[in-house]
């Protein structure tokens, strides 16, 4: 924002020397490289609405990685919990369809999903802080649980059949605007305030930074971590209702490559895997630019498996590009 | 602790497994006394194979303080570039020939993945998880996504070689493949490598405190190379026995393995922080992993709920060792 309006001659260099303002040029490039190559196509008001409704799944699920990131942890169960709430949410809607237009339902079948998040990340948290597990086992390990259930719910098969009402999350527009992006926008705004603007987010990011100087400073460390854990749960069902109101229905394996999609966009957004630094703003970027790169390929005709190969080549540059510029730590 | 070598020691993660897998095998045999058979044996060691490769490559990178999750990228594409390769080019080559040729292509990719942790002093997590898209998505837009069904002589041979073969008393066939063989080879050569050279004292210092292993005079860039390298050349070796093993090269095998490895090394007690992790936790882990995926019908536990069990199965084994840690800790301070 700030080096935009700068009007000094170092704007391009005070642009690209935080990782948020490279990513931003990134983003942009992309953006516009894909509009030079097929102006029509990428530009049309078709593909720029259905870019709008593909990516708030997985940004929610990379939102949900960054606050864990940033205590130093990382919640490979996100994409259990959300099959599993979504599940759960899903089995609610198909017993209960007698009742009314669905509405009072489906707003039962979203508490409950919520819910059951809160108390998946209550597990994780509680693992991770009460009994010491490194967070990489603690919700590699519980993810398999949540998924398991999943499946031991339905037999491994999807569930379907929903009151109309329930396509409005991930279907509908709202001014225009889709839903979910809209439900994007107030759950990153909300993270972005909750981080910078909250005695909690302080905390964490200090925690983050340097988990014993967190300690001497009398943080309650199990406390905040079971929080941080919680919120990334709810985060994932929320996500989880986004794709069961989107593919109408629900499946224990559904998003099963967005597990790693999230970890990447939070690294390409500049989250520090180790803890302590990064910003929402720069996992919004990197959603972006993510998105941009594969519609954009998707027009040109390029395989899926092309998008695999551009997003590790994309990660391991913005990767390089990072430590060149802070000069490899030698440590 | 040191005192009377029969005491068991609680705080062991082996120990644990053990009894874990005695106490499973146990009650099999109870539930159905078929259980304790030759064939159920073979199939065990039969499973163990490739995931032993797997979890012995994993192993070193935990020990050397990192985490590695391409290497089933790394066997995917190995085992299908060198079908295509000796399909077309080289189908004389033998089989032990085509296993070499397996270990070089995976050594070649591990070393992608050297140069950018060894030298550019990037996160081992972020690059491999990097360099597994880059590895599959080069595979399958530019190479192909078809099985290759006819595979080339030297690996149907090898796919062929038994170490033992019969009959049961019911009728059923039992075999052990001579890949087995190979599997045993390399904890060997890990083992010498671990324990009996002056590199795997390097290794185990790495993980312990990479700056302190660089203090004392350690190339910590070469030996993290080294690792790498020989992890990318088992993995591909794992490849090609997994190719010649299901008598087809499919590209889509293998990757999605990853993190069960490594709950079955972590489960063995090899520390994610670094430097701890021995072969025999390994090997108990991988096989209290494969127990749980061939037998847990035997105990009558339905398989959808096989992933609920290897979940608690992690957290049980990581965490008992973890909470007495932190008992400790607390104790002490």
């Amino acid at each position: 924002m700030s080096a935009r309006s700068a009007a000094q001659p170092s704007a391009v260099s005070r642009l690209t020397a935080s990782t948020e303002g490279r990513l931003a040029v990134i983003a942009v490039a992309v953006f516009l490289g894909m509009a030079l190559m097929s102006p029509d196509k990428f530009l049309s008001v078709q593909n720029l609405t259905s870019m709008a409704f593909q990516f708030p799944e997985f940004a929610i699920l990379a939102l949900a990685m960054t606050i864990t990131m940033l205590t130093g942890g990382i919640d490979l169960s996100v994409v259990g919990i959300a099959n599993m709430t979504a599940i759960i949410a899903a089995l609610i809607l198909t017993r209960a369809t007698g009742s009314g237009d669905g509405w009072g339902v489906l707003a039962f079948a979203l508490s409950a999903s919520v819910a059951v998040g809160l108390l998946a990340g209550l597990f994780n948290g509680i693992l991770i802080a009460k009994l010491g597990l490194p967070p990489i086992l603690a919700t590699l390990g519980s993810g398999l649980i949540f998924t398991g259930i999943a499946i031991a719910m339905t037999g491994g098969s999807a569930v379907m059949g929903f009151p109309a009402a329930t396509a409005w999350i991930g279907n509908s527009t709202i001014l225009g605007i889709p839903a979910p992006v809209i439900l994007f926008a107030l759950l990153a705004i909300g993270i972005s305030l909750l981080l910078t603007r909250t005695g909690f987010g302080i905390k964490l990011r200090m925690f983050g930074a340097n988990p014993l100087a967190a300690r001497y400073a009398a943080i309650d460390i199990d406390a905040m971590l079971i929080r941080v854990y919680m919120l990334s749960g709810a985060l994932a069902a929320v996500s989880g209702m986004v794709v069961m109101s989107r593919a109408n229905s629900a499946k224990a394996d559904y998003g099963s490559s967005y597990l790693l999609l999230a970890v990447l966009i939070a690294v390409l957004g500049g989250v520090n895997p180790y803890g302590g630094y990064g910003r929402v703003i720069g996992v919004v970027l990197a959603v972006l630019s993510m998105q941009f790169l594969s519609s954009g390929m998707n027009m040109l005709q390029v395989s899926n498996f092309a998008r695999e190969l551009i997003w590790g080549t994309l990660l391991i540059f913005v990767m390089v590009m990072n430590t060149w510029r802070t000069r490899p730590r030698n440590a | 602790m040191k005192a009377g070598a029969m005491k068991l020691d609680w705080t062991r993660n082996e120990t644990l497994v053990a009894l874990v897998i005695l106490g499973f095998c146990t009650a099999a045999a109870i539930s159905d006394p078929g259980f304790l058979s030759l064939a159920t044996l073979t199939d065990l060691l039969r499973g163990g194979i490739v995931l032993g490769i797997f979890a012995v490559a994993a192993l070193i990178v935990l020990i050397s303080g990192g985490i590695d999750v391409s290497f089933t990228a790394v066997a995917a594409f190995t085992m299908y570039v060198t079908a295509m390769i000796l399909n077309a080019a080289l189908p004389w080559l033998p089989w032990w020939a085509a296993l070499a040729f397996g270990m070089a292509v995976g050594a070649c990719l591990g070393a992608v993945n050297g140069v950018l942790i060894a030298f550019f002093g990037l996160p081992t997590l972020i690059v491999t998880l990097g360099t597994m898209s880059i590895f599959r998505g080069t595979m399958l837009t530019f190479i192909g996504q078809k099985q290759i069904t006819t595979l080339p002589p030297g690996m149907r041979d090898f796919g062929r070689m038994m170490l033992l073969r019969g009959e049961n008393a019911d009728g059923s066939f039992y075999s052990l493949h001579g890949a087995f063989v190979v599997t045993v080879l390399v904890v060997m050569l890990t083992w010498t490598i671990l324990h009996r050279t002056m590199l795997g004292r390097q290794i185990f210092a790495i993980g312990g405190s990479e700056e302190s292993a660089r203090r004392i005079g350690i190339n910590v860039r070469k030996v993290q190379f080294f690792v790498y390298i020989y992890v990318g050349a088992l993995a591909g070796l794992a490849g090609i026995i997994h190719a010649s093993m299901a008598r087809v090269a499919n590209p889509f095998d293998l990757v999605g393995l990853e993190l069960s490895v490594i709950a079955a090394v972590v489960l063995g007690g090899a520390r994610l922080a670094g430097g701890h992790g021995t072969l025999t936790g390994t090997i108990l882990g991988v096989a209290l992993i494969v127990l749980v995926r061939n037998s847990l019908i035997v105990l009558g536990i339905p398989s959808t709920w096989q992933s609920v069990t290897i979940g608690c199965l992690i957290l049980l084994g990581t965490g008992l060792p973890a909470w007495q840690a932190k008992r400790a800790a607390a104790r002490a301070a």
